[in-house]
C-alpha cells in the first residue's frame, strides 16, 4: 500500500493482506540499495499469522518517492512518521544492515513506540572502506558486483529465494541495479554507503532503547562480521542468534530467519 | 581440386584474433564472482547435507512431506520457500535451474519438458488472446510452427521479419505487441541476431526481448550482457550434449521493469488465480518467473522430469570443454568445405561474405557455434547421394550432440514451410545442415570428402 509521509508517497508491502493498524505491527527496513522485496517471504508469513506488516521502501528506493534521507537519524524519524501515517502507535522494528541502524534510531528516538528491535546483519560502527566508497562513486556497477560477492557465502543456498530455481547472486545483483537505476538524481549506492559510514550516534541511541533486542548474525558474514557488534552488544544486551549464512541472511537462510523472528516476536500476539 | 590448391577462394576464413575469446570482466582476487567453468560445476549444488553425496542427487519423488499443517499452508501460500510437488519444483531440477541462471547471468530459471515448452511458457506468461509478437523469420522450424500456426489458433498473432532488418523490427511493433523474439544464431542460415540493436528497439517500446540461445549456449554468448531480457534453451542440445534427453530451460535476466512498461497486467496487477497476488510486488525483479512457475507450470504442466534434469546437469559440467572442441572442429570442417569444388557456399558466420560476419566478430568472439549449413552443387539426387554416403555423420533430426549429425532441412525440419517461407529463412532445396561433434576432426573431414566424392559421381 502507499502511505503519505512528509507529502511524499511511500510504498509499504503488507504481506499480501490488507493492513490492519489495530493488530500488532512489524516494520521491516531494508539495507543499502535494496527494497521491500528482500523481506517478502518473512513479511508474507507474519501477515498470515496474526501480525500487520509494513515492509517499507525507503525514500528514493523501489516504489517510494524521494527525496533521499540525509542521515541515519533522519531515517529513524522517517520510520516513525510512517507509523503515524499508517495509524500505528507501536511496532517491532526489524532492519537489515543499513536498515538495522535505522531501526535502532527509530527504537531510540521514541522508545515507547518500539515493542521489539531486531537487528539483522548489523555492525556498529558500520564503516565502509575508502576503496569501496570510491568504487561506488566512480563505477557503481563494479561496486555492486563487489558487494554482491561479499554478501553471499555459498553458491547453493537452499531452498533459495524467493523459491526454488532462484540464483541468489543474480537476484541480488539485479535488485541492486534496479534500485540504483530507479533514482536518477544522484548516485544512490554512494549515498547509502555514506550514510552507513557516517553514522556515529549508535552508542547514544543504544542507551535510549528500552525494548527487547535481538541480533541476527551470519556466521560467514564478510560485510558486517559479528566481531563488529561488540560495542553495541555491550550496550543493548541483545539475544544473539547466529545463522549459517553470509550477509544476505534473508535470502540464504529464510527458514532460519523465520525461526528467529518467531522467537523475537513471541508474546506480541495476545 | 584439392583442399590446398583451392586456398584463396571467395569464402575466406576469419576466426577472431587470439585473445579475443575471453569476454569476462577482469577478475579481482577475493571478491570476484566465480568464473564460468567453476559455475558450470558448482552453481546451485553443494555436498548433500544428509548423505554427504558429492554429485547432485537425483530426487525421483513426485512430492515432499510437510513438517506440519501450518508448513503446508505456508508453502502453498508462498510464505515459505520449499518443494511441494515436482510439477512446480523439485530439488534436482532446482540445481539445474540455478546453474543455468548462473551461467547466463540471470536471476533464476525454470526447467521445462522441452525447448518448445520453454518457448510456450514464455509466450503464454506474457501474451494472451489479442496479443502480438514480432519474431525473427530465421527460426527453428518447430518455433515457427508454434508461433505461426498454433499460437495463432489461441489468438496470439506473430509478424516475422528478417533478423538483420532493424527497420522491419521497429515497423512491425503494434500497440498490442508483447514480445520480440529471435535466435542467437538463426536456424539454419546462422544469421547472428543483433541483440544490442533489437533489444534497444524492444525497450524503446517498453517490450522485452526473448532470445533462443540453444545453438550458442552461455559459453559462447550471454545474451543478457547485450540487452536481452529473457533467454531459453533447448537443453536437449549442447547443454545436455549427449543426445540422451529432451528438456528446456527458461531464464530471466531480472533486468526488464514490468511496472515501468505498463503493458503486463499479468505481472503488475492482482492475479485472481493466486489470492490476488501482485507478482511484481512480491519480487521486484523476479515477477516473470513467479508467474511462469505459479501459473504456467501449475496449469500447463510442461515440467521437466528430475531424471532429465540430472542428465542435463552431467552435460553442463563439461560444457566449457565440449564447446571449445565443437568450435575447433567446426572451424576445420568449415575451412575444408569452403574450399571444396562440390560446395557452392558455406553459411558459417566467421566466413568472409557471410552477412553476419561483423556481428559474429562482435558478439561471438569464442566462436559461432558448431551448427551450420552449406549448399551442394548439383541436383537433389546428388544431395541424397551425399547424405547416404556419410559414415560418421548420423542422418537425424537433432543438433548439438557430441556425435556429428546431418540433415536436409527442406525435407525435414522445415518441410511445412512453402518455398517463399523457406527463402525468407535463407534455405534452398539443396541446403544441408551439419552439427559438428567431438570426433577427430580429420575423421570428420575424411567422411565429408568421401560423401562429396559420391555426390560428384552421382552427377556424372
Amino acid at each position: 500500500m502507499d502511505l503519505q509521509v512528509n507529502q511524499q508517497s511511500v510504498y509499504a508491502y503488507t504481506g499480501g493482506k490488507a493492513f490492519d493498524p489495530a493488530i500488532p505491527c512489524v516494520v521491516f527496513i531494508h539495507g543499502a540499495l535494496n527494497d521491500h522485496s528482500v523481506w517478502t517471504l518473512l513479511a508474507r508469513q507474519l501477515a498470515h499469522h496474526g501480525y500487520s506488516v509494513l515492509a517499507l521502501d525507503l525514500p528514493g528506493h523501489g516504489r517510494s518517492d524521494g527525496p533521499l534521507l540525509q542521515d541515519i537519524e533522519a531515517a529513524g524519524t522517517w520510520v516513525l512518521a510512517c507509523l503515524d501515517a499508517a495509524g500505528v502507535q507501536q511496532a517491532a522494528f526489524v532492519g537489515h544492515s543499513m536498515g538495522s541502524l535505522i531501526a535502532l534510531e527509530a527504537a531510540a528516538q521514541v522508545p515507547a513506540r518500539a515493542s521489539r528491535l531486531v537487528m539483522v546483519g548489523t555492525a556498529y560502527p558500520m564503516k565502509v572502506s575508502a576503496a569501496l566508497l570510491d568504487t561506488a562513486q566512480n563505477d557503481p556497477l563494479a561496486a555492486i558486483d563487489m558487494v554482491n560477492s561479499f554478501s553471499h557465502s555459498t553458491w547453493a543456498a537452499k531452498p533459495s529465494y524467493p523459491g526454488p530455481g532462484g540464483w541468489l547472486h543474480g537476484g541480488s545483483r539485479a535488485l541492486m541495479r534496479r534500485v540504483q537505476a530507479g533514482w536518477a538524481p544522484s548516485n544512490l549506492f554512494r549515498h547509502d554507503f555514506q550514510l552507513c559510514n557516517d553514522y556515529a550516534n549508535g552508542a547514544h541511541a543504544a542507551q535510549q532503547v528500552s525494548c527487547a533486542v535481538h541480533f541476527v548474525l551470519g556466521e560467514r558474514d564478510q560485510m558486517t562480521p559479528s566481531r563488529q557488534t561488540r560495542e553495541l552488544a555491550t550496550l543493548l544486551k541483545p539475544m544473539v542468534h547466529h545463522l549459517p549464512a553470509g550477509h544476505a541472511l534473508m535470502q540464504e537462510d529464510p527458514e532460519g530467519m523465520l525461526k528467529v523472528l518467531q522467537i523475537a516476536l513471541k508474546g506480541m500476539l495476545k | 581440386m584439392s583442399e590446398k590448391s583451392s586456398q584463396g577462394r571467395s569464402q575466406g576464413f576469419s576466426p577472431p584474433p587470439q585473445g579475443a575469446a575471453r569476454m569476462d570482466r577482469p577478475r579481482s582476487a577475493g571478491y570476484a564472482d566465480p568464473g564460468f567453468d567453476t559455475l558450470a560445476l558448482h552453481a546451485g549444488a553443494a555436498p548433500d547435507p544428509t548423505t554427504g553425496a558429492r554429485a547432485v542427487p537425483l530426487h525421483m519423488s513426485t512430492s515432499f512431506v510437510f513438517q506440519d499443517c501450518d508448513h503446508a499452508a505456508s508453502l502453498f501460500n508462498m510464505e515459505r520457500a520449499g518443494h511441494v510437488y515436482s510439477r512446480i519444483s523439485n530439488p534436482t531440477n532446482a540445481v539445474l535451474e540455478e546453474r543455468v541462471a548462473a551461467l547466463e547471468g540471470g536471476i533464476g530459471a525454470i526447467a521445462t519438458a522441452s525447448g518448445q515448452a520453454a518457448l510456450h511458457l514464455a509466450v503464454a506468461t506474457l501474451a494472451g488472446a489479442g496479443s502480438h509478437i514480432v519474431s525473427s523469420s530465421a527460426l527453428y522450424g518447430g518455433s515457427h510452427n508454434l508461433l505461426h500456426y498454433t499460437m495463432a489458433r489461441f489468438g496470439i498473432e506473430t509478424s516475422f521479419v528478417k533478423p538483420g532488418d532493424l527497420d522491419a523490427w521497429r515497423a512491425a511493433i503494434r500497440p498490442n505487441t508483447r514480445l520480440l523474439f529471435g535466435e542467437t544464431l538463426g536456424n539454419p542460415g546462422m544469421d547472428v541476431l543483433d541483440i544490442p540493436s533489437v533489444s534497444a528497439i524492444a525497450h524503446e517500446s517498453g517490450l522485452p526481448l526473448l532470445v533462443d540461445s540453444t545453438l550458442t549456449t552461455p559459453y559462447l554468448i550471454k545474451p543478457f550482457e547485450h540487452g536481452a531480457d529473457l533467454v531459453y534453451h533447448s537443453a536437449t542440445k549442447f547443454l545436455s550434449g549427449h543426445g540422451t534427453v529432451i528438456g528446456g530451460v527458461l531464464v530471466d535476466s531480472g533486468q526488464f521493469d514490468w511496472d515501468k512498461s505498463g503493458k503486463f497486467p499479468e505481472l503488475t496487477e492482482p492475479y485472481a488465480g493466486f489470492h490476488g497476488m501482485v507478482f511484481s510486488e512480491e519480487s521486484s525483479v523476479g515477477a516473470f518467473l513467479l508467474r511462469a512457475r505459479r501459473e504456467g507450470l501449475r496449469d500447463f504442466g510442461a515440467c521437466m522430469s528430475p531424471h532429465s534434469a540430472w542428465l542435463i546437469l552431467q552435460g553442463i559440467e563439461t560444457l566449457p570443454l565440449r564447446m571449445q572442441r565443437h568450435v575447433e572442429n567446426t572451424r576445420r570442417v568449415v575451412q575444408m568445405l569452403a574450399a571444396h569444388p562440390m560446395v557452392a557456399s558455406v553459411g558459417y558466420p566467421e566466413l568472409d561474405g557471410h552477412p553476419s560476419q561483423a556481428l559474429a566478430q562482435q558478439l561471438l568472439p569464442k566462436g559461432a557455434g558448431s551448427v551450420f549449413s552449406f549448399d551442394l552443387k548439383g541436383s537433389r539426387a546428388q544431395g541424397r547421394a551425399f547424405i547416404e554416403a556419410l559414415k560418421i555423420f548420423s542422418h537425424l533430426a537433432n543438433v548439438g550432440d557430441c556425435r556429428s549429425l546431418v540433415i536436409h532441412p527442406a525435407s525435414t525440419t522445415h518441410f511445412r514451410m512453402d518455398d517463399a517461407a523457406l527463402a525468407l529463412a535463407g534455405i534452398t532445396p539443396g541446403t544441408i545442415r551439419l552439427s559438428i561433434g567431438l570426433e577427430d576432426a580429420d575423421d570428420l573431414m575424411d567422411d565429408l570428402k568421401r560423401a562429396l566424392k559420391a555426390a560428384e559421381k552421382a552427377g556424372a
